[in-house]
This record gives C-alpha cells, structure tokens and sequence, in this order.
C-alpha cells in the first residue's frame, strides 16, 4: 500500500507525470501522496494570478522552479481593459525571491512587470535560466539590461509581443563575454537599434542558440553576418527585410540561408521588398513555421512563397493572400495544421483585397490536417460554414472575425446560427471558439448542446435575450473562460448559472446587460468568487442598482478580494453591501 | 416558497419535469429547431411551470410560446412585451424592421435594464423607488455626457462608438414596440447594446477593441502603411492610443486621441479621468469616497495654475498641449503628461518656438 512505499520510491514515480492535471490527482489520493507530490513539485502554472496568492502556493509547493502566470483578462489586447486594473507581478517577485531562491524559470503572460521586478529577479535568483514576458508591458529596456547582465545562466529572453519602453538600443551589450548559455532570444517587439558588433558577438559566441528574433530596426544587409555565425538556428526572425535592390545583397543573403540547414521557422519580414523573398528559398522546404503576418507583399509573391514550403504547418498571413493565394495554399501545403489571416486594412470601409470566405473553404478542403484556424474577412455565409465544419471535424481552434459586427449571411441575409452550429455539431474536439456576425439566441443553443468539450468562448456583438448565456453556461460543460462583449445578457441567466462560475477560470462580460444590483447579488451569494465591476463613471452606488455596470469580471479564487484594486474597479463583497479595495 | 436566488436546483427540477412533460415537443427539441422550454430562472414566480407546474401548462401555450420565441423580435434587455406570458420569459427581440429605426437614446423611457416586473429577485427595489432615490442624488459630474468617450458624432444609424454610449435624446424612441416597463432618469449612463442597434452600415464609427486586433500589431501595420502610402490628408483609421500620465497619480491611464476633435473634448475628458486623483478620491488601494464634486470646483483646480497638460512629441520634447493646430497636435504626440504647473513653465516659450521653426 502508498504507506508501507518509500517516499523516494514515490517521489521517483511522480518525477514522470509532467502534466498539472496528473499531479493534482495523484495529491488527492491520499495525504502521503499529497505531502510528497507537494515537495517535488517543480512547475507551476497559473491561469489567473488573482485565483490564489504568493503565499498559498510557496506553502503548498516549497521547491518550485519554472513559474508560468497569466495576469489581465484576454479581452486586455483589444484596449477593454483600463490602465492601471492590475495583474502586477511585484508581489511575486518579491515572494519567490526569498523562498525560491533556485527559482529557474518565470513565464508571465499579460502582467505588468517593472524595472524593478527584472532587477529583483536578476539579483535573486542565480541559477535563473528562462524569461518569457507574453503581451505584458511596465518595464524598460534598464530593466533588461539587469536581466542581461546578472543572469549568468540565461538561456532565454523571449519579449514576444510586450510593450516595452525602449530608451536606449544599449541593454543588448550588457550580456558579459562570458555568457555563452543563450538559447533563444525575441526582441522582436523593441523599437531600438542594438549595437549590431555586440549582437554579433553574442550570437557567435552562443553555439547553442536556437530562436532568434530581430527586431525591425535590424537591417537586411547584415542579416548574413549573424546567419553565418549561427548556421544552427532553428527559428529565425528577420528584421526589416527590404534593402536597395543589389545583386551583392541578394547572393550574400541566399548564401547565408542556405547554410542554416535546421531552419524549421520563419517569422519578421517587415517592409518586405519582395525582390529579395527568392533569398530564402534554399530553406522552404524544411519551413514548418511561417509567419508573414507584417509582410504588406501581394498575392503572387505570396504564392510563390508559400508553394516552395511543401512541409508548411503553421502560417500565419495578411488578407493579401486573397482567396486565389488560399488556393494555393491548399494545393501545396498537405500538412498545414494552423492558418491565420490577419486584415491589412481592418478599419477601411471597402474590401482592399479579394478575400471572402471562399479562401478559407479552399483551406478546409485541401488540406486534411487543419485544425486551428483565425480568420479576419468581410463577408461569411452559413453554407460556406457547414462546408468547412463538414470538411474539417476535427478542428479544434475555430475563430472567425467578420469585421463589419453583426454581418448576416451575405447571401441569404440571415443570421449565422446555422453555420456556427453546423460548426459545433460537426467538430467535436472543438476547444475554443470565437464568432462574429448576425447571431440570435439559436446559435447558443446549439453551442449548448453540442460543444462538450469546449473550454474558451469568445462572443461580440450577439444574442437577443439572457436565453442565449443560459444555453451557454448550461450546457458547455467543459467551459473555463468565457468573454462577452456587447450582447444583451443581462441578470438572469448570469445568476441562475451562479454556480457554473466556479467551475470556470473567468467571465468576463462588457457592454452587455448585467445590473449593479446582480453584481452585488452574485458576490454575496458566491464567496469564492470574484466578482469586480469596472466602470470608469464612478461608484456604481451613484446609480440606481437596476443600472447595468459597464464591465463585469468574475473569476474563482481561493485567495480571496484582490488589495490592488484601482479607483475605478469594486469588488461585490459578501461582508458588506459595497466594499472598495 | 423561498427564491431559490440562483437557481441551481430549481433549474434542475424544472428541467427534469419539462423533459418529462415535452414529449409533444420532443421532436421539434430535438432537431434544435425549436427552443427547449427550460424554466432556468427557478424563481419563485416560474412556480407555475416547474415541477408541478409544467403539465399545466396548455399545449396551445407551449405551442404559442415556441412560436414567440423563435420570433425575432428586438426589446430591450430586461423588458418583455405585455402579451407575452410573464411566466415564461425568454427575452424578447425586435423584428427585423424596426432594428432600423431603434434609436440609440432613450427620451423617457429608458434602456435601463430590468427584468419585467413579475419576475423579481427578493433584493431588487422597483424601479420607481431607484428612480426617486437617484434623482435626489448629487452626483452630477457624472452624469454630463460630454466626458464619454465617442468616436463619432450621434446619428441614428449605429453607434458603437467606445464601449459606453451616450445617450441624448431621440424622439424616435416611441417606436420601440416592446415596452420597457421601467424608465430611466437621463443621468442614469445606460448602455444600449450594440446588438440592437446597428443594423445600418452608414456609420462606421469606431468601436473600441473591434475589429480584435493586438496593439502591437495595429501598430505596426500603422507604421507599414505610412511609409508605403502618401499622406493624403484623409483622417487615418484605426485608434490612436495614448499614455496619460499625472504627476502623484498611482498609475496611468490611457486615451484614445482620435475620439477627440478639439482640445477642449480632450481637456474635458482627462478633467474627468483624473480628477478623483486630484481629490484625493482615489489611490492606489482606490478608497473613492463618496463625496461628489462640484464641477466648478473641479475646473478650478484644472484650469488654474495648479496643473497643466503637456505632451511628448515625436522628438521626445516635452511641449504644452494647445500652440498647435490640433491635427498637427495628434500627428506628433506620443504621450501626456498633466504636470503641475511649477514643473512646466519652462515650456512655453520653447514650443511657440518650434512650431515657429517648423512653420
């Protein structure tokens, strides 16, 4: 039996199961096992940073090393959320700078994280190996600089898409002589021009540098400098990728790709001038990762692109490919598994491009393995929809932005209910979905009824009454975030579904119906919930309770109201009938 | 019986009864083509048509309310139309037609979103009582319009502008055929949800977060298109955000530039943002009091010397906001700043310069 075990016999049989899931069951069997699994537990990850706090996992899990956190809610990358709402990572820096001092690994994605944190961070922990700051924002390139300088093992920097304040191009020299350890490194989003003699020398001086992404300020001409020191690159970011049209540019550049055999990604390309896109072709057969979603270049280049990179699993692209570019996508690309076409002209009134829901039908039928899709286009009609839900069952990322909010079917000029449930009929996997256009109360029904096993939902502009929230938090079993925005959703459905919120990480709703007085209803009735109005008007209690808050975000917690709350966020207490942070 | 408030087991009970009772409407359930009629409220008032109520209910009016509720009908969130069985209140939408002619403003009747008065949870006041109570109260600086943020001017057509509408008002609000049974006092800030209104394509104005597209790549599609494009002169899309800081402020906030067409609207607008600052209504632990404030007093604050608005251009000089025209203005700022007024009297003379040499 578990007692008559060694701990170590133990502990070695938990040091397989890598997955939280695993390790969060095997805690519940009995004490022992909880006490050992908890002591040899090394990763941690946290969806929501609000759900539980420093305190409570450093004294579940005493010898953590890699950290992985999510802060803001996602509706924060499309500006719904206020500056100044939260998610600061401080607190945990501080916390894990004291009782994790082997700490190894910070991910954070959406929080705000500061000079001072990355120098906490740099000073704290010395065997400090992986920084990966997702979309979070609060520092300055002082702050990498520490990071650079003091972390001696540091294998990866990853800025991927964080808003950084970029004074100086000068944090890149700080990495000492001695650093050899660098294994990836995204600067991509930094607007500074590095000093290109450091950034050479560091990356000859890495051998096992795998991922590098420049940023746009590197330019083209010098791009076979750094190639050539690092033939090894598996993932490449380019800079700016246009230059003065010479033929001595071309053949360096050519010459230099085709020295980096194991180059499997691809990404950069800003201001692409497509006279030097041939320069690559020596790597397209072994791209399996494309993305050419900030290169403004036209459908035939384009195509011919994407027709070489017969291995081509991801790609990411603008509408310039247009639906004849999609074709060819799907004759060439067999083993494409994600597509993601992005609007070059997204707030213009009129279609630049000719991309309609025929390009994506193309997809679905061409290519066997395609299970994850984001799409952005003008129009949609319900049979393209059933045609690619039938083509594709086993799709399991579904997003499709319509850009004109509450878009009928362009052919029938009825709501899209059919072919989104035709969608969720049809693909059974599917684990996040995002729609867009005319929807009624009908299309929630049939997400009710029939997506099982989705577990993110992403509605805007949709719905007619609090029965189409109901099908949704009724019947989707396996929900875990939901996010709502301008859909008239009000009280009912939210509190009769009261309970369903624990089972899920997040609800966010805005611009939709909730009243003040449900807020306050929901929070006294739901003490491991948080429930946080925001509304930049003032109190809520200035207005009548009936009057609808103007966002409304619930998630469960096991650490109760959050103390950070800024002006303009109110926590529903239980305790009191209106409480502020 | 007591309010089962949430519903949980009332949902339960009145959905195995209705499982249990529907066999007429089995089929047509089961094709999803016609709602399933859940009780999911389990209120005490669907009494009638939970467990022991759903056989009671007439075939006639089970039939009468699939057909109801697949009509598409636009009402306001919270209201239901008097014919309707209150009971069984699936909300109710608007046909088709008139979602041309919903208008963004409620006159009398307000958008203010209750639900119908038959079905009421224990702590819900009537809204007659918040009505009275509200109007009695004296917070009236949040109650102007002119600090919400609209891309557009108003028009009838749709406005989605922001995530917040303002409302002025529209006579046309008589159409609306679902009565609403609550009215709101103008001060009331409600929203209309954008669902309901736009139907017409004639006015694009700019909604916030839509279409979903990350900052970072808005940004730098921006940036590809201008050094491909000539300037025009026509106003470019998208939103231009920028940072606003506050001298003493916890934190900062955020504003979208293109929102405004005069200074005025964005001095207004950053009045209001920061003003519980200035109070001292809000910190960093935002303990806002409930003290309103007197507008005047608020102007007084901002428009005598304590504080003035200055920004960083694309050169990374700190200027004050208003020597410029205001396209020029938003051409060149990358952030705000509301100094006090000590720290910026160096500025003026250099920015009158600028421009000078610019000009």
């Amino acid at each position: 039996m578990a007692y008559s075990f060694p701990e170590e016999v133990l502990e070695h049989v938990f040091s397989f199961l890598s997955s939280d899931r695993d390790r969060n069951a095997v805690s519940l069997v009995c004490k022992s096992w909880y006490e050992i699994e908890r002591w040899c537990r090394r990763r941690v990850f946290i969806g929501n940073c609000y759900a539980v706090s420093p305190d409570i996992v450093i004294r579940r899990f005493p010898e953590v090393r890699a950290l992985e956190m999510k802060g803001k809610p996602h509706f924060a990358d499309f500006n719904l959320v206020p500056e100044g709402w939260g998610a600061y990572v401080h607190p945990w820096i501080r916390a894990m700078s004291a009782a994790y001092p082997l700490l190894e690994e910070i991910k954070l994605k959406r929080m705000v994280v500061t000079d001072e944190s990355l120098e906490l961070i740099a000073r704290s922990f010395k065997n400090f190996k992986v920084l990966v700051l997702s979309s979070c924002e609060g520092f300055t390139t002082d702050g990498l600089a520490s990071i650079a300088a003091n972390c001696r093992n540091l294998r990866e920097l990853d800025l991927r898409e964080s808003e950084v304040e970029d004074l100086s191009g000068h944090w890149l020299s700080h990495f000492p002589d001695n650093c050899t350890s660098l294994v990836s490194l995204n600067m991509s989003c930094l607007g500074s021009e590095v000093s290109f003699s450091a950034l050479e020398r560091l990356v000859a001086r890495c051998p096992n540098l795998r991922t590098l992404r420049l940023n746009r300020a590197v330019p083209i001409e010098k791009l076979p400098n750094l190639l050539h020191r690092a033939p090894q690159l598996v993932e490449l970011g380019t800079g700016a990728y246009s230059a003065e049209i010479r033929s001595d540019i071309f053949s360096n550049l050519a010459e230099a790709f085709s020295v980096c055999k194991q180059l499997k990604g691809l990404s950069g390309f800003w201001d692409v001038v497509p006279a030097f896109l041939p320069a690559m072709y020596s790597v397209c057969s072994g791209i399996t990762s494309l993305n050419l979603s900030y290169a403004t270049i036209q459908s035939p280049d384009l195509v011919k692109l994407v027709s070489q990179c017969r291995n081509l699993q991801r790609l990411w692209v603008l509408d310039y490919i247009e639906d004849t570019g999609l074709e060819a996508l799907a004759a060439s690309c067999k083993d494409l598994q994600e597509l993601r076409v992005f609007p070059s002209d997204p707030f213009g009134a009129e279609p630049n491009v000719a991309l309609t829901e025929q390009g994506l039908v193309s997809v679905s039928e061409g290519c066997p393995k395609l299970q994850s899709v984001l799409y952005f286009c003008r129009q949609m009609s319900n049979a393209a929809l059933v045609t690619i839900a039938r083509n594709r069952p086993e799709m399991i990322r579904f997003r499709l932005c319509i850009i004109e909010p509450q878009a009928p079917d362009y052919l029938t000029l009825e709501p899209l209910d059919a072919g989104f449930g035709a969608i969720v009929e049809n693909c059974k996997e599917l684990r996040r979905l995002s729609m867009s256009g005319l929807l009624t109360d009908k299309v929630f029904e049939y997400i009710g009824n029939h997506a099982k096993k989705l577990e993110m939902l992403s509605i805007a502009f949709a719905g007619d009454s609090d029965l189409g929230l109901h099908h949704v938090l009724s019947g989707c079993e396996s929900l875990r975030k939901l996010e709502i925005r301008d859909c008239p959703f009000g009280d009912k459905a939210l509190l009769a579904n009261a309970a369903k919120l624990e089972t899920m990480r997040s609800l966010w709703m805005s611009s939709c119906s909730v009243s003040f007085g449900a807020c306050k209803l929901l929070g006294q009735k739901m003490p491991r919930l948080n429930v946080e109005v925001i509304d930049e008007r003032g109190p809520p209690d200035s207005r009548p309770e009936s009057c609808p808050v103007e966002k409304l975000y619930v998630y469960r917690t096991v650490a109760g109201r959050r103390a950070d709350m800024p002006g303009f966020v109110w926590t529903m207490d239980g305790d009191k009938s209106l409480t502020f942070s | 019986m007591s309010p089962p408030l949430l519903g949980v087991e009332g949902q339960d009970q009145c959905n195995v009864s209705l499982m249990a009772s529907s066999a007429s409407v089995d089929t047509v359930s089961q094709n999803g083509l016609g709602l399933k009629e859940r009780n999911y409220l389990g209120l005490s008032d669907c009494s009638s048509v939970d467990s022991s109520g759903v056989s009671s209910v007439p075939e006639e009016n089970k039939n009468n309310l699939n057909l109801k509720a697949t009509e598409l009908r636009l009402g306001l969130p919270g209201s239901q139309s008097p014919e309707r069985d209150p009971d069984f209140s699936p909300l109710s939408s608007v046909k088709l037609d008139e979602k041309q002619l919903f208008p963004l403003v409620p006159s009398k009747d307000g958008i203010c979103l209750l639900s119908p008065k038959t079905v009421v949870s224990g702590n819900k006041r009537g809204f007659a009582d918040t009505v009275d109570g509200f109007l009695e109260s004296k917070s009236t600086i949040f109650t102007e319009g002119n600090w919400i943020f609209n891309a557009a001017g108003s028009d009838t057509g749709s406005k989605l502008a922001g995530n917040m509408l303002s409302h002025r008002s529209s006579g046309t609000q008589s159409t609306i055929k679902t009565d609403v049974p609550a009215k709101a006092s103008q001060e009331c800030d409600n929203k209309i949800n954008g669902s309901n209104t736009n139907s017409a394509p004639a006015a694009k104005a700019q909604v916030v977060g839509w279409p979903p597209i990350r900052s970072f790549r808005k940004n730098t599609l921006a940036s590809t298109s201008k050094n491909n494009d000539e300037v025009d002169g026509k106003p470019g899309p998208g939103t231009l955000f920028v940072k606003v800081s506050m001298d003493g402020a916890p934190y900062l906030r955020k504003v979208d530039l293109k929102t405004y067409s005069t200074y005025q609207e964005l001095s207004s607008a950053l009045e209001k943002m920061f003003s519980c600052f200035i109070i001292g209504q809000c910190g960093s632990e935002g303990a806002p009091s409930r003290e309103t404030l007197s507008e005047s007093k608020l102007k007084d604050l901002i428009h005598g010397s304590e504080y003035v608005l200055t920004y960083e251009d694309k050169d990374g000089d700190w200027m004050l906001v208003g020597d410029v025209p205001w396209e020029m203005f938003i051409a060149s700022c990358k952030r705000l700043k509301i100094m006090k007024g000590s720290d910026a009297i160096g500025l003026a003379p250099r920015a009158v310069e600028k421009s000078k040499v610019r000009n």
